[in-house]
């Protein structure tokens, strides 16, 4: 006969001390959040929620670093669009959700469903990210040192507008400075095969150290006779025969102001076949754009790494694809003998140049190398940008919702009379048939309820949770499924009750069988909360949630609330004698005593066996 | 209460006992006819899909005093020609909904706008959800995917906690439960909506719990069985089925109880909505659960265990056994109130049920005694 369990012998000590867990969790929330509540839907609360579902626009697989991607593009746009408290979420594999608070604007609902587009362009000027009412600077002069095929970064004369901390082209991974002014990181890019780099980029160019008395931009024009024309100043007015809109990108430029956020939300759609003036994704320096040489679907692959060599810091692989190569080997060609900073290549996400590498050497190959002083965490970064526009995805506004805040209160009402309907249906229920046990029942129940509340105020507190109509649902749901426990429990005490074990017995006896078929049965709950949780996506993940969290509290109920519980009534006299009305009486569950007075068979051994327990 | 709580005691003595396994092939042909009807009916006449798995644009506004002539004068006549025909329903409370086909942005705002005047609202108080034709479809591929991991992942669970054969009987009880639920939805018509997915995958859980509750039982009823000549491996599961039906009763009720609240909070508070869906799907999902898991899933387990010729050597020793001391008992326990002689091998096979480990060395002295001197009858 197994032992009982260590409960049997100090249920107080054990409710005591589950109790003051639920006070510590108690307290705990109200130290996080003086006014506990749970975060709400918007379904319930009010406000949009946009639904979003990627399709890979070649026929491959929505990889989870492209949706990631495609999340962190999406949040910059809805924060830059101002809007407070939104929250960009992945469900399952393909699918986006974008959820405001608040009913949105139409045009945030279009800026949010705008499928965010990689391409490479020339860079024209960089400037300070400020909106400066002189012409942007031009820095350096032409760099005439970017031969092919250099072996070291030394033969790589460093750009002329390096700020003096730098020390650049005697390493592979020149330093940059630009943390301090948010640009993008200093970073060349170069052939798989010449391992060298210098450094120029937008950063080292933007300072305002460098000279404001420059001449107008784009004087520097690069010597590729097919390329766009840069030669067109900015204080020329936009002529009627712009046809890469370069003139008025130019006026565009020199009105920029990167430290506007809304300069920064992206979604902007830029026509690759024009130039285009905008700001690095963190504000810090501007650009004025050739119109895109390369576009992310020419890229085939990339990927963060280490130098074969095994020496220097991470880096960029990046491999396009037959097309891809030659146009960017046309497009290093002509920038490696390009002035800074037009022997820069601008890698623009969304209409934001995420780096704008400087081109050291032609890469004819297709396989370049883009190097910095990159940690892991910020090479995996590009290259999820990078690959990002090797796989496209056009994603489709699968589902609007706008829910108006009376609406929204009025489901939350109706979830809540729901709960409580249903609460009360059930206690009726278990007071009606177990009697004075039922409020065993009440209590566990109320138990319950409040641990599951506190877990769902320290959830939204930690993880973002939010509780959605299919969620209360879900609770609402897992009342039943909770109550059940007990029941299995409390039959099983009957039975071993039936079967003329005393009380005392019969609580812990019941117990260790009805302990098997609980967890059992629980299990097979959590089970398919969690498979629900994890495939599935929208509602079905809310519902998921609550139910699985349900499941888990009940377990823990079950076990250190009302098995202590029964344990320290079954001590007591009202119980243990098994009065009429505690719901355990022999008599009426035909156990001991039976009407008829004769002793059945099973009494008698009922009593030896009762001794044998009480001995155990 | 006390009337059920003295039938759950002679339910588990076996004083009252319904033949389930005996009448298996009853309950398996109700089951076949339902399933049959089931499945005709979703070929034939098929599920009522939501808009959520068409696609379409649906309005709710919060209108005191509007009529349903209104709003659609207001949507039809809103110049938007994508509308196609509008579905104009009064919901609970002052609700108005409507529903039309697949509308873009900028059409929805001017339906939005022509609806809200109309019923001299806000704009942004009326409530708009536009959805795309292949949302409902993710989720259903969605779900049909979580239903194959958690077939996969609880037959294997519960392979290993009971045994493979449970494990199939009891999926075999959750894929009925499903087409029932399904085919009575095609059958009455009720609107397929996200909410009824989720409803239907919950019942999967329900279904099962249900299931485990009562072979839980059967597991213990039926433990060194082959050992023993006293019960079939078919009486023993009958008692366990009879011994949980109380218990089943219960925890059916008190599961629905909640799924009746929410019914309530549907119906009266919200009009049509998840609740409502879900409530309702729940409703039928856990009636035909509660049902396969007594009448389905046990039989069908018996009749599984009966292939292994251990079982059956043991069932015919058993039976033999049985006929010799109380011809009229047969090879089942049969009858509603087993009297007399059958009622006494009712007991002898009860008392080794219950005869607990420590007890259970000595089984044979406890029955012997019993055959020779039958206990009297226990009838209060």
């Amino acid at each position: 006969m197994a032992a009982p369990p260590p409960s049997a012998s100090h249920p107080g000590r054990t409710l005591t001390i589950f109790m003051l867990v639920v006070v510590a969790l108690g307290g705990l929330m109200f130290t996080l959040d003086s006014t506990p509540t749970p975060n709400l839907g918007l379904d319930l609360e009010g406000g949009t929620s946009i639904t979003l579902t990627a399709t890979p626009t070649d026929g491959g697989e929505v990889t989870s670093e492209a949706l990631q991607t495609a999340v962190e593009i999406i949040r910059s746009r809805v924060d830059g669009a101002g809007v407070a408290e939104s929250e960009v979420t992945t469900q399952g594999s393909t699918t986006i959700v974008v959820a405001v608070p608040g009913v949105s604007p139409d045009a945030l609902v279009e800026l949010v469903g705008t499928t965010a587009e990689l391409r490479f362009r020339q860079v024209l000027v960089a400037g300070p990210g400020f909106a400066i009412p002189t012409p942007p600077p031009v820095t350096g002069s032409p760099d005439p040192s970017a031969s092919p095929g250099a072996t070291t970064g030394a033969t790589t004369a460093p750009a002329t507008t390096d700020p003096p901390t730098t020390d650049p082209g005697t390493t592979l991974e020149p330093s940059s400075t630009p943390a301090a002014l948010g640009g993008p990181r200093g970073s060349s890019v170069q052939s798989g095969i010449a391992g060298l780099a210098g450094l120029a980029n937008g950063t080292t160019t933007s300072p305002a150290t460098t000279s404001p008395a420059a001449t107008t931009p784009a004087t520097t024009a690069p010597t590729g006779s097919d390329s766009p024309s840069p030669t067109t100043s900015a204080t020329t007015p936009p002529p009627a025969d712009d046809p890469t809109g370069e003139a008025a990108a130019a006026a565009a430029y020199a009105e920029l102001d990167c430290t506007d956020p809304a300069n920064l939300q992206g979604g902007n759609s830029d026509d690759p076949a024009k130039a285009l003036a905008t700001c690095d994704a963190a504000g810090g320096t501007k650009y004025l754009l050739a119109p895109a040489t390369v576009l992310g679907t020419d890229v085939a692959d990339a990927f963060a790494g280490l130098p074969q060599t095994g020496v220097g810091d991470w880096q960029v692989n990046l491999e396009f694809n037959g097309d891809g190569a030659d146009s960017f080997g046309a497009m290093t060609q002509e920038l490696v003998v390009a002035p800074p900073p037009t022997n820069q290549f601008a890698i623009v996400l969304d209409g934001l140049v995420q780096s704008a590498p400087r081109v050291i050497n032609a890469i004819l190959d297709g396989r370049a190398q883009i190097t910095g002083d990159f940690t892991q965490s910020e090479a995996s970064e590009l290259a999820n940008v990078l690959k990002y526009g090797a796989l496209p995805l056009r994603f489709e506004t699968s589902d609007v919702t706008d829910v108006t805040a009376t609406l929204g209160r009025d489901s939350l009402r109706a979830g809540l009379v729901a709960g409580l309907i249903g609460l009360a249906l059930v206690l009726v229920y278990a007071m009606v048939y177990y009697r004075a046990l039922g409020s065993v029942i009440v209590g566990s129940l109320g138990i319950a309820a409040l641990i599951t509340y506190i877990a769902v105020v320290l959830l939204s507190e930690w993880i973002g949770f939010t509780l959605t109509l299919a969620g209360i649902a879900g609770l609402i749901v897992a009342i039943g499924i909770t109550a059940d426990s007990f029941i299995i429990y409390f039959e099983r005490i009957r039975d071993e009750i039936r079967e003329g074990r005393t009380l005392r017995a019969a609580i812990e006896h019941g117990w260790l069988r009805a302990r098997r078929t609980i967890i059992a049965a629980d299990v097979v709950s959590l089970l398919s909360s969690v498979v629900l949780y994890i495939v599935s996506i929208g509602n079905v993940r809310g519902f998921a949630f609550a139910l699985g969290l349900s499941t888990a509290v009940d377990l823990v109920v079950v076990f250190l609330f009302t098995k202590p519980l029964m344990t320290w009534f079954g001590k007591r006299q009202f119980f243990g004698e098994g009065s009429r009305w505690s719901g355990l009486s022999g008599d009426r569950l035909g156990g001991r005593n039976r009407p008829g007075g004769t002793p059945g068979p099973s009494s008698t051994r009922a009593a030896r066996l009762a001794r044998t327990t009480e001995e155990a | 209460m006390s009337r059920f709580g003295n039938l759950g005691a002679r339910l588990y003595k076996g004083e009252v006992s319904y033949d389930f396994i005996g009448k298996a092939k009853t309950w398996y042909a109700v089951s076949a006819v339902l399933l049959l009807l089931s499945l005709g009916a979703l070929v034939l006449s098929g599920l009522d899909f939501g808009i959520e798995f068409q696609g379409g644009a649906v309005f709710i506004a919060d209108a005191p005093g509007g009529t349903v002539a209104q709003a659609r004068d207001a949507v039809l006549g809103a110049g938007v020609d994508a509308i196609g025909e509008a579905t104009v329903t009064k919901l609970g409370g002052d609700s108005i909904r409507v529903e039309t086909l697949a509308l873009d942005l900028p059409e929805s705002t001017v339906v939005r706008e022509a609806l809200a005047d109309a019923l001299g609202i806000a704009p942004d108080e009326v409530q708009r959800q536009l959805v795309g034709p292949s949302w409902g479809g993710e989720i259903t591929d969605k779900a049909l995917t979580g239903l194959a991991v958690f077939i996969v992942l609880v037959s294997i669970y519960l392979a290993m906690t009971f045994e493979w054969k449970m494990a199939l009987a009891a999926i075999v009880a959750l894929v009925h439960d499903v087409t029932i639920t399904a085919g009575i939805y095609a059958l009455v018509g009720f609107e397929v909506t996200p909410a009824t997915v989720v409803g239907l995958l919950t019942i999967l859980g329900y279904s099962l719990y249900d299931t485990v509750v009562v072979f839980d039982k059967v597991r213990e009823n039926t433990r060194n069985i082959l050992g023993s000549n006293r019960w079939t491996f078919a009486q023993a599961a009958n008692l366990a089925v009879n011994q949980t039906l109380v218990r089943s009763i219960n925890t059916s009720i008190v599961a629905l109880l909640p799924v009746l609240g929410l019914l309530v909070g549907g119906v009266f508070l919200v009009g049509a909505g998840a609740l409502n869906d879900l409530a309702l799907v729940l409703l039928v999902g856990m009636a035909v659960g509660a049902y396969s898991s007594i009448f389905i899933a046990t039989p069908l387990l018996v009749q599984l265990k009966e292939r292994e010729p251990a079982v059956r050597a043991q069932k015919a020793r058993v039976e033999a056994r049985q006929a010799l001391v109380s011809p009229a008992a047969g090879a089942t326990v049969t009858g509603r109130e087993l009297p007399g002689a059958a009622g006494a091998a009712a007991v002898i096979s009860r008392t080794r049920n219950v005869v607990p480990v420590g007890q259970r060395q000595q089984p044979k002295k406890v029955s012997r005694e019993r055959r020779t001197t039958p206990p009297p009858k226990k009838r209060p």
